[in-house]
């Protein structure tokens, strides 16, 4: 089994904590990520998830290679829900064993915030207003629509002024 | 039975700004008199190019059939004249001559929505709201009232537009009808053609596109072929043919399945997707 996958089902942490099991091992961490039911100020009801899913999956085996050798771990594993989430599922879960506590501890760590800020994964965010969003996008749209709107005052201003719109063009 | 559709190519302009034939500026290694033909001519029966009298023998206009104004020095509005007197039986789809954004899908929604019983069927500005002249259908009816109007002093075809009974449609794509006024805006829009290998063969490729990207494209993969060197100019390219909203700046790129650079050249069969800012956990 590789060790970063993708699921659309809820996750079973007893089964993903027994892959881990080791005796060389004197601690097992786990991260587990949330569905909260709020961000931003905004009430969440519930949540999607896309990934393209095959640079990510490569892209998160790199991510659990690099905390194995930086960490020393014997092992590392961390599964990311695919699909439409309620509040209160598990949407993320990363496990590390190793000799040592703060290995384990520090690898959970480095896993979550590398797979977070690497890998291509998206999520939507459905609200109790009706509204819905894609996290981290919304406000790259709205910069991009201010700033085609900057661009459309002075365009427009050239456009009512097609060369030829007014003066003699012949 | 709505009267048949023409096409006029507006060619007559003197670029002043730009100071040089804006019909002739290049983009993909083709002046865009010959790409705007090129997009006009499959969709109407007959297309024209709107020339001054002193451009007749012009050689890269004589390719085409020609119409010259009936009423000289009076814009864009004169040419439009001069074809509804030519040809009174048609309706005519105009097209300004400095459009390089304009694609066919944009001509096929104005073509689509035409409406022959009003004067006009025009797309609503997407800088301002207001009526763009310069890709629209002028229906024979409205022959009359634009003597009237030219007759009366006036000479904007937008403010004609604005007063008379017009179909309005929305872009679907925003930047289609941009213009290109200026020799700085020429440097820009010609970079976003992927000029520097324009020359070369066209590439089938693959686009997938993910999260907002794909609401925005309204579809989750196309396979296209496109003459863009690089990411860059593909998304150039895309941005405006689909609609998306997002700058290159904001996002990144995967050419088959592995991160890419912007600049990395594309080859056939390539798969490229831009990926939106990320959100996992």
């Amino acid at each position: 089994m590789s060790a970063f996958r993708f699921s659309s089902a809820a996750l079973d942490t007893a089964a993903l904590r027994a892959e881990l099991t080791d005796p060389g091992c004197g601690a097992y961490a786990a991260f587990e990520g949330w569905v909260r039911d709020h961000n931003e100020g905004q009430r969440v009801t519930r949540l999607e998830y896309e990934a393209y899913a095959p640079l990510a999956a490569r892209e998160g085996e790199q991510v659990i290679a690099e905390a194995i050798s930086r960490f020393k771990l014997r092992g590392a594993l961390c599964v990311h829900r695919i699909g439409a989430l309620a509040l209160g599922e598990i949407a993320v879960w990363v496990g590390a064993s190793a000799p040592h506590r703060d290995e384990a501890f520090r690898a959970c760590r480095y896993i979550i915030d590398e797979v977070k800020h690497r890998l291509p994964i998206w999520k939507k965010e459905h609200y109790a207003s009706g509204d819905s969003g894609w996290v981290n996008c919304e406000r790259c749209a709205a910069a991009a629509a201010d700033a085609g709107a900057d661009a459309a005052s002075s365009a427009a201003h050239e456009t009512h002024g097609h060369d030829h719109a007014h003066g003699p063009r012949r | 039975m709505s009267a048949p559709l023409y096409g006029l190519l507006l060619t007559g302009g003197r670029s002043r700004r730009m100071q040089r034939d804006k019909l002739r500026l290049e983009y993909g290694g083709q002046p865009q008199l010959a790409r705007a033909m090129a997009l006009l001519e499959p969709l109407v029966e007959r297309s024209f190019l709107s020339v001054r009298a002193d451009q007749l023998e012009d050689p890269l206009r004589a390719a085409y059939p020609r119409i010259t104004d009936v009423l000289p020095e009076q814009g864009p509005i004169g040419g439009i004249h001069a074809a509804l007197c030519a040809e009174g039986q048609a309706a005519w789809l105009v097209l300004a001559g400095d459009l390089p954004f304009l694609d066919a899908a944009t001509l096929q929604q104005l073509i689509a929505a035409r409406a022959p019983h009003r004067l006009a069927t025009a797309f609503r500005s997407s800088h301002d709201g207001k009526p763009e002249p310069l890709c629209a259908i002028f229906e024979p009816a409205s022959r009359a009232p634009i003597e009237a109007w030219i007759a009366a002093g006036q000479r904007c075809p937008r403010d004609f537009l604005a007063h008379a009974d017009v179909e309005l449609l929305v872009l679907r794509a925003p930047r289609a009808l941009d213009n290109i006024n200026t020799a700085a805006e020429y440097t820009q829009a010609h970079g976003q053609f992927g000029e520097r290998t324009a020359a070369g063969p066209q590439r089938r490729l693959k686009i997938q596109y993910f999260a907002m990207l794909r609401e925005q494209a309204g579809r989750s993969e196309e396979t296209i072929t496109s003459h863009a060197a690089d990411a860059r100019a593909l998304y150039a390219e895309l941005s405006a043919s689909r609609g998306l909203h997002l700058k290159p700046e904001q996002l990144r790129v995967a050419i088959n399945e592995a991160f890419a650079d912007w600049s990395q050249p594309l080859s056939e069969g390539d798969t490229v997707v831009f990926l939106p800012p990320v959100a996992g956990g």
